[in-house]
């Protein structure tokens, strides 16, 4: 049934990516949308190599992320440094369960989703695979939705940063691990903006059925 | 047919579709991908400019207004956001500081005040001055926008900081509720279609 539906691509119209305007394809590099002036693509310039750059710089400032306490807890000289992990165990046993899963969820679950799933959608569209089209493109949007929750972590640690400041009696100080957190956060956004969901959708023509 | 062909286009498969109105609650979905091309709108631009505009007044709240009050031995702190953003860039962690100063007040103003601005002039079914501008500039700043992270962050170190100080919470946590409500109204608003909403002019 899917094979009778026409492509933009097919058609020589090209929907622009800003402002949803269909256009026609005249055959020009750098041709412009005559409704907004942004550049107009079949598909995302580059944009496998692109997603592949951004995911590999993210998963490698993932790891300190994980690795290196995020937020440093001082009261009376004694020292409790924490990191993402650590963080969740400590509400789940100060009696927060819900809220433990709810952090475990943003801070850990989705940015190995968006790993995960990014290069599953890169791989699988590199080979132009036919294989469970409909739930990838579903894959990708739920990846774009939820994405950027996974900041929830950097906001805890600034609010507590700026509230806790009672001098020796206790303070809370933010560690570097929440840098490399924020910056994961930022790349994996890029990474998945960049990442062209119509590649899902080309391929062999052949094999479409 | 030979200047604009009523035609609409998947964003996410690249399927062509003939356009066609919508009746009240429908929402049209791309047969090949499942994606949303298409819903009904129940709210036309003065509502959403009407909403514009709350959502401003509570921005605004939400920023001046102290979010949370600490108490330990006697003594209280209380932060806003901008402590919150000062405070990080003072404790060397500068890129968390414009990180957040980026998507919880630098994104999400230019965004209402963009919108408010589109939208003063689309009630009349006219272009603002600067519309396409305003309109690309929205586009790019879409995704950035975390007001509704915060609230839960909030939540979260609230829970935290309970086990050992005493906490208060301020009107402006209470803002920051009302605020992640308006968006979310937003949040389902294609504003696209103020492109074909607005006539251009001659100029
Ligand atoms: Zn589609």
């Amino acid at each position: 049934m899917s094979d009778v539906l026409p492509r933009a691509s097919e058609l020589g119209v090209i929907g622009c990516h800003v402002c949803g305007l269909v256009c026609k394809d005249i055959g020009v590099d750098g041709a412009h949308c005559p409704r907004c002036h942004s550049a107009l693509h079949y598909r995302k310039a580059a944009s496998y190599s692109r997603t592949w750059a951004l995911l590999i710089a993210a998963f490698v400032l993932y790891i300190p992320a994980n690795v290196l306490p995020i937020m440093r807890t001082v009261s009376l000289g004694d020292v409790d440094d924490n990191t993402i992990l650590s963080g969740v165990v400590e509400l789940w046993v100060k009696g927060s369960p819900d809220l433990a899963i709810i952090v475990f969820t943003a801070s850990i679950m989705v940015p190995m989703l968006k790993f995960f799933a990014l290069v599953t959608l890169l791989w699988s569209s590199h080979r132009s695979s036919t294989w469970a089209r409909q739930q990838r493109s579903k894959l990708y949007r739920l990846v774009e939705l939820i994405g950027y929750w996974s900041m929830l972590d950097v906001f805890v640690v600034a609010l507590l940063t700026a509230l806790v400041q009672f001098g020796l009696l206790s303070r809370v100080e933010p560690l570097p691990g929440v840098i490399f957190f924020g910056l994961t956060v930022v790349l994996t956004m890029f990474a998945s903006m960049s990442f062209d969901p119509r590649l899902i959708w080309d391929g062999r023509e052949s094999d479409d059925r | 047919m030979e200047t604009s062909p009523p035609l609409l286009i998947c964003e996410h498969c690249d399927t062509v579709y003939r356009r066609r109105e919508l009746g009240c609650g429908e929402v049209a979905r791309c047969v090949r991908c499942a994606a949303v091309l298409d819903r009904y709108h129940r709210l036309g631009p003065g509502a959403m400019f009407a909403l514009v505009v709350t959502a401003m007044v509570v921005f605004i709240q939400a920023n001046i207004w102290p979010i949370v009050t600490l108490g330990f031995n006697g003594q209280l702190i209380s932060t806003t956001l901008w402590g919150m953003i000062v405070m990080m860039w003072h404790q060397d962690a500068q890129v968390v500081a414009v990180l957040t100063a980026a998507t919880l007040f630098f994104f999400p103003m230019c965004k209402m005040m963009l919108l408010g601005w589109v939208l003063f002039f689309a009630r009349n079914g006219k272009r603002a001055p600067g519309f396409r501008w305003a309109m690309v500039t929205l586009y790019r700043v879409g995704p950035w926008t975390m007001s509704e992270v915060f609230v839960l962050g909030a939540l979260v170190a609230i829970v935290k900081a309970h086990t050992y100080f005493d906490v208060i919470p301020d009107p402006g946590i209470f803002a920051y509720g009302a605020l992640t409500l308006l968006i979310t109204i937003f949040a389902g608003i294609d504003t696209r279609r103020l492109w074909d909403a607005t006539e251009e002019q001659s100029a």
